[in-house]
């Protein structure tokens, strides 16, 4: 079997975000980028998967600028076999993103997809689930546990009242969320052997999907500010206030 | 221009998400139309039946769909997509399972979470874990939205009853199936509609002390919530999680306690109205955004806290 794992690159969780001036966007010259640590977690499952023997290769898939190709070393550097990059300067919304990969699953035909449940930068939570949709396959979204089980797979979910499990035919798509394992990082060998595993280079036109955005960005501002408040110095003083000066008990 | 909305419910009763989320649609021209889906479920149905704006409710009247599944509902409504123009559901791990599928389904582009309706086509979302706040204006002719219940103001369910319309589920796919649900189970407030929250971090150390946490809850008649260095070391389970890849709240008060402040973690919370911090690190960031902060120690004063109340 083959596990498709497809691997945004981002601004780094750890990097304050700073909005353009214009109104365009967030900065992102000279700001440190990363792997989505929702693709990470999806990249270490894969590699898990195939360590227990239940696949024998794992497929990284990024789609974006030339710098895309470093997000898919790093995904190799930690165990994926090949890449794909699909070059594009758009900005590519997930609807897109989706019809890509859905023409990867079809040539590639592989038994697993699994992909990270959003990516911080957007925060779309959609490419997994258009996925789905696009392919008809079924879907295991925020998933804290993956069991294989011949042609099923049993998915255990984080949902809003707690946890709930589903049984899915193969192929299916299964995107990730923090609890499902804790990524490794890539030894400096792998580091090196994985500067010569294959990357293949396409563009959207290879696979005939026009990534034109559908959704115009108009204006992207700061939040209003939070002003700090007091300190106090006991509980007394705590209680007293949030009694008195705020009403709130 | 019609609007679909899916309302869920949970014993008996309709969530106070879909409650928040549908009050979205009152900036959105014409009709709007509810969905919701279950056997057995008169009560829910009549309470939906008598949200405030709705013209029209379709049921699906099924044991199917006791238990949702994505693969099932996106059916439901693709079934019926001829009908509508918008698509709307709560910004919940339902909500957010089911409509990017539908949306797909429909060659739409959909927009995740927003908080303002600013015209038909034009909305605002935050990204970045609400770093930035962007507005964006859609060119799908049919819109599917994801809606962020925090941004707005419940729905009275006490008008008159609208039409209630029993429809069919069709060629449902049987390509998964639900197994089970392990729900957390509490006594207290969901902390998704709670007034008052009190949430705890890694600063509590295991998962015994968060009783800390319980007692103070119980005084207040609070949800507990947590950080996710809390949930992953296991202290508490998932769904406590606040932030920005959990949960989205903003009660009255939000007391956070032993959590420095991550801005994944402010992401969740800094939309509450009061947020108090007990912290005993006083460069800790959450003091940034808290309006009444004290430098402690957690084991010290929650005991304190819970005896002033
Ligand atoms: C992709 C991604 C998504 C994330 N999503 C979320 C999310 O949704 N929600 C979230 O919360 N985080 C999220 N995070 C994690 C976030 O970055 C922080 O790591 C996390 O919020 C830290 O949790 P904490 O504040 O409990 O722990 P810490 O940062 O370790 O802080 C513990 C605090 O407790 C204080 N403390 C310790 N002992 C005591 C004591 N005895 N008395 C008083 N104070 C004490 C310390 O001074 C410290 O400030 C995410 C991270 C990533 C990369």
């Amino acid at each position: 079997m083959k596990i498709l794992v497809p691997v945004k690159r981002v601004i780094d969780p750890y990097v304050n975000i700073r909005v353009k001036s214009d109104q365009t966007g967030v900065e992102t010259e000279n700001v440190k980028m990363s792997m989505n640590p929702f693709c990470e977690i999806a990249v270490e499952e894969a590699i898990r998967i195939k360590e227990a023997g239940k696949a024998e290769e794992i497929i990284a898939v990024s789609i974006g600028n030339q710098s895309c190709q470093e997000t898919i070393r790093t995904a190799l550097a930690m165990g994926a076999d090949r890449g794909i990059h699909v070059l594009t300067e758009e900005r590519v919304e997930p609807i897109s993103v989706a019809k890509i990969l859905a023409k990867i699953c079809e040539s590639e035909s592989p038994g697993l997809i699994i992909s990270g449940k959003q990516a911080i930068d957007g925060d779309n939570n959609q490419t997994g689930q258009m996925l789905a949709a696009l392919t008809d396959m079924p879907q295991g979204t925020f998933a804290s546990k993956i069991e294989i089980d011949g042609e099923k797979v049993k998915v255990t979910r984080e949902i809003d009242g707690g946890l709930q499990t589903v049984n899915l035919n193969m192929p299916a798509i299964i995107t990730t969320d923090l609890r499902l394992n804790e990524p490794r990082y890539a030894s400096l060998p792998n580091i090196m052997k994985a500067k010569k595993k294959p990357i293949d280079q396409k563009s959207p036109e290879d696979f005939g999907i026009n990534v034109s955005p559908r959704v115009n960005i108009l204006k992207v501002i700061e939040p209003p500010k939070r002003q700090a408040g007091i300190k106090v110095e006991s509980i007394e003083e705590l209680v007293e206030k949030l009694k008195s000066e705020a009403g709130v008990i | 221009m019609t609007t679909l909305f899916y309302i869920e419910h949970n014993n008996g009763k309709i969530s106070d998400q879909s409650l928040k989320a549908i009050t979205a649609t009152t900036n959105i021209e014409g009709d709007v139309h509810g969905l919701i889906v279950g056997s057995n479920i008169s009560d829910a149905v009549a309470e939906a039946s008598k949200i405030s704006g709705l013209n029209k409710l379709l049921h699906v009247d099924d044991e199917a769909f006791d238990n949702v599944l994505a693969e099932k509902l996106t059916q439901v409504m693709l079934n019926v997509a001829n009908d509508y123009d918008y698509f709307l559901a709560a910004a919940t791990t339902t909500g957010k399972n089911v409509m990017p599928r539908l949306a797909a389904k429909l060659d739409v582009s959909q927009i995740s979470e927003i908080v303002s309706v600013e015209s038909a086509d034009t909305f605002i979302r935050t990204i970045y874990a609400g770093n930035a706040i962007a507005t964006v204006q859609t060119t799908d002719a049919k819109k599917v939205l994801t809606v962020r219940p925090t941004a707005f103001k419940a729905a009275t369910t006490d008008s008159a009853e609208c039409e209630v319309v029993n429809i069919t589920a069709e060629n449902i796919p049987s390509i998964s199936e639900f197994i089970g649900e392990e729900l957390t189970k509490s006594d207290r407030p969901e902390l998704t509609s709670a007034k008052t929250i009190i949430s705890g971090g890694r600063g509590m150390q295991n998962g015994e002390n968060f009783e800390l946490l319980d007692k103070v809850a119980e005084k207040l008649g609070a949800a507990v919530g947590a950080s996710r260095a809390a949930v992953d070391a296991g202290f508490v389970p998932n769904d406590y999680q606040v932030g920005q890849t959990g949960k989205v709240v903003a009660p009255e008060l939000y007391i956070a306690v032993g959590i420095s402040g991550a801005i994944q973690h402010l992401a969740g919370m800094k939309d509450s109205k009061v947020i108090v911090a007990i912290n005993k690190d006083e460069e800790a960031p959450i003091f940034d955004v808290a309006d009444y902060g004290l430098v402690a120690d957690l084991f010290q004063v929650l005991p304190e806290l819970e005896q002033a109340l």
